[in-house]
């Protein structure tokens, strides 16, 4: 056991804080250009899919590195490298692991270059957290698909450029995972309408997403016919280490400490209230927990043992965090918490109140909490599937 | 950056396990804990095999390891719920490492480390209160040394000791005062758990001569009370690792209403809640075991982090072990019930969960 890092890492870590005073101004100081000028640094830096190989434009960057460079941006409170977020995340290693030469010389570079965001379209009416039972339709006419159905609760819908599209192609099949599959559709093809769904937080992040008659060349398909869910399956264990979520965390929790240190509750300083301590005690532990865990995790993964299930682990920390934290928050400033931004006693400009109300992009975005449970219950404790 | 454990501490972790499953099986554990705890040839074994010294430097007939790997030990011994006093005995070496002389430890600690002594460690005399006033007992200074007097109400592994270091105000200030079975009057006191035994020690006219009275400072008092909630934090992962296998098991061989019961998400998500807290403490506790030796202005609050979690969590672990099982977790003749008696036991020692959370919130700058 050993939490120090080399020299090399140490000197790494160096060059990321240097290059962040050196190009990250303060907020106030930030003008309309800022965000390009910070993309395009960092793009030639090299860190904008700094684990992706090099021949794809990326940096080889090894697992510590990465945790390094997550870290300290998160520290930083630094905007984040790349506009595409699920283009980074899953859209650009799914094609570098399955896609054509052409499909690689055509999307990777854009998401590199925050040209062009992806949506991901797993999401229908009837088919959620039972993804693989998907009904959008999409036939082999000729040298391309025609699609036809809905999509849903698309993240990121109304202003991506192109969605990853699960689609059935046959629907006969003995397994709901058989004859699924993936297709790369322009969000302006003729024959796809946006709708925005509005959330209860009052944001239009989501969409629903209806396909009629849309053609799509049979190369843009990614992976064979039928096997879609593979596809899907790797793209997500593409698992991102959660070191930089956790700087998050406990940043969120020096904030939440400051507000307990200037809120009074029944006449006296919240802070000396037990209740208001151990909550908090409660929320460190927590967070330090998704820490350690995380860095066993990542020790695991340097040593060349696959991680499987164990990251359910801190998504279901993360999730109840996500919750508690912000409600937390409101509860603790009484009626002054609920309000929210323009609000004359609003707290923190009503951003508690704001994000009290977001928790489920988190939470349910990705797996909801019980189909985490899920997971570990059967792959990590041998449990009969359902 | 390496959170993991070496080749040598898996093996360790492994030879310990074997141990406890073909050399001290739970059905030993159970003749063993009716009649006290105590078995004199295993604890000669396992000081064979070096785990009583491992603490204990090797110029002293130690191995010289880390809490650590002291960790590794008390984890894998309490998967199977090894009565022995395996912590207790640790927790002595580190306050003889601690606070002894160099003329005390040559004296004493190449006994400890064969096993030849069994060592205890007594601090607090209130039920509930960590604290240096919590320490009542006495030694009062006369022309031989010392009489003690007072009475330590909760002594671990009291009556399995052959040397018992006890915490008493001394006329300096903070000291423990090592005494023999002999020379105190040792009643066992009935727990819930019996496969930790527990006793009262009346010290009442005690007298000891000057070289068995070790000083003791409130920040090496402190650093004791912050490896003995290790050691049992330690024992939870273990123990907590073992109820939790011992339900899964169950729930995927038991039908009822034609499925194995593993199958509903009732009994799924409940296994599932037990996994996280069961792996988010143990994380906690191996960085606090790590911190004992190689950061330890961060052991408080990283002990406090683990044991804070541990104190709850393997409660609850221990409330569904047996919960999940039905009318048999809660017959006295299947395992799960003791493991339940583990949780409650290692709840109060060393701080409670509140205990340890208001330490967090106060180290956090609350």
């Amino acid at each position: 056991m050993d939490f120090d890092y080399t020299v090399e890492e140490n000197a790494f870590r160096e060059e990321v804080r240097n290059f962040i005073s050196d190009n990250l101004p303060p907020k106030k100081e930030r003008d309309k250009n800022f965000l390009n000028t910070w993309l395009e640094k960092v793009r030639a830096k090299g860190w904008v899919g700094f684990s992706w190989p090099k021949e794809f434009g990326g940096s080889d960057g090894g697992l510590i590195e990465q945790t390094i460079l997550r870290e300290e941006m998160a520290l930083a409170k630094a905007p984040p490298l790349g506009t595409s977020m699920m283009g980074l995340a899953w859209v650009g290693p799914g094609i570098m692991e399955y896609g054509t030469e052409e499909q690689k010389r055509k999307f990777i570079p854009d998401i590199l270059d925050s040209k062009v965001t992806w949506c991901t379209g797993y999401s229908e009416p009837n088919h959620g957290s039972d993804l693989a039972a998907i009904q959008c339709k999409a036939e082999l006419r000729g040298d391309s698909y025609l699609v036809n159905g809905q999509k849903i609760w698309t993240t990121g819908a109304p202003w991506s450029q192109w969605i990853i599209l699960l689609t059935r192609t046959q629907f006969d099949v003995e397994s709901k995972h058989d004859g699924i599959t993936c297709l790369l559709v322009p969000m302006d093809a003729p024959g796809v309408e946006v709708r925005p769904i509005e959330n209860m937080a009052g944001d239009k992040h989501f969409a629903e997403i209806f396909f009629t008659d849309v053609e799509v060349p049979i190369e843009n398909r990614l992976g064979a016919e039928g096997e879609g869910w593979k596809v899907t399956v790797s793209a997500l264990a593409n698992e991102r280490s959660s070191i930089g979520e956790v700087t998050q965390m406990f940043a969120k929790l020096e904030n939440l400490k400051e507000l307990v240190k200037s809120t009074q509750k029944q006449g006296k300083p919240a802070q000396e209230n037990p209740g208001v301590r151990r909550k908090v005690a409660q929320f460190e532990m927590k967070i330090a927990a998704m820490k350690y865990n995380g860095l066993r995790y990542l020790t695991k993964q340097i040593k060349g043992e696959p991680l499987t299930s164990e990251t359910s682990v801190n998504k279901l920390h993360r999730a109840s965090l996500e919750i508690e934290m912000d409600d937390f928050a409101v509860e603790l400033t009484g009626q002054a918490g609920l309000q929210l931004r323009g609000g004359e006693a609003a707290i923190d400009g009503g951003a508690w109140a704001k994000s009290a109300l977001n928790w489920p992009n988190v939470v349910i975005g990705g797996g909801t909490p019980n189909i985490q449970r899920n997971i570990i219950s059967e792959r990590l404790l041998g449990m009969p599937k359902d | 950056m390496n959170f993991g454990f070496t080749e040598e501490q898996n093996l360790l972790r492994d030879q310990v396990e074997r141990f406890m499953q073909d050399t001290c099986p739970m059905t030993r554990v159970r003749e063993l804990s009716g009649t006290g705890g105590f078995d004199a040839a295993l604890w000669k074994q396992i000081g064979d095999l070096g785990w009583l010294g491992l603490l204990i430097p090797e110029a002293y007939g130690g191995l010289g390891l880390k809490w650590i790997d002291q960790v590794v030990v008390l984890e894998a011994a309490a998967t199977g719920l090894c009565p022995l006093p395996i912590a207790s005995h640790a927790l002595a070496s580190t306050a003889v490492l601690a606070c002894a002389s160099d003329e005390q430890k040559s004296r004493w600690l190449p006994l400890m480390a064969s096993g030849e002594a069994i060592c205890t460690l007594g601090l607090y005399d209130d039920a509930n209160w960590i604290d240096p006033s919590a320490i009542t007992a006495t030694a009062k200074a006369n022309a031989d040394g010392y009489v003690l007097s007072g009475t330590k109400p909760f002594v671990n592994d009291a009556s399995n000791a052959s040397y018992l270091l006890l915490a008493v105000q001394g006329p300096e200030g903070l000291a423990l005062a090592a005494v023999s079975k002999d020379e105190v009057r040792i009643t066992p006191q009935p727990t819930m758990d019996s496969t930790k035994p527990m006793a009262s020690v009346d010290l009442d006219g005690v007298a000891i001569n000057a070289e068995s009275l070790l000083a003791m400072t409130t920040e090496q008092l402190s650093y004791l009370t912050d490896c003995g909630a290790l050691a049992v934090t330690a024992e939870m992962v273990g123990a907590g690792d073992s109820i939790l296998n011992l339900t899964s098991d169950y729930a995927k061989q038991r039908i009822q209403f034609g499925k194995p019961i593993g199958q509903y998400q009732g009994v799924k998500h409940r296994l599932a809640d037990m996994y996280v807290d069961l792996e988010s403490y143990r994380s906690l506790c191996y960085f606090a075991g790590w911190c004992a030796d190689d950061d330890p202005k961060e052991l408080a609050r990283a002990v406090s982090l683990a044991k804070g979690y541990a104190s709850d969590a393997f409660n609850q672990i221990g409330i569904d072990g047996v919960g999940l099982h039905g009318a048999i977790g809660f017959t006295a003749e299947y395992d799960a019930q003791l493991f339940l008696k583990r949780s409650k036991w290692a709840r109060p020692m060393f701080g409670d969960s509140d205990f340890h959370l208001d330490r967090v919130a106060s180290l956090g700058g609350l």
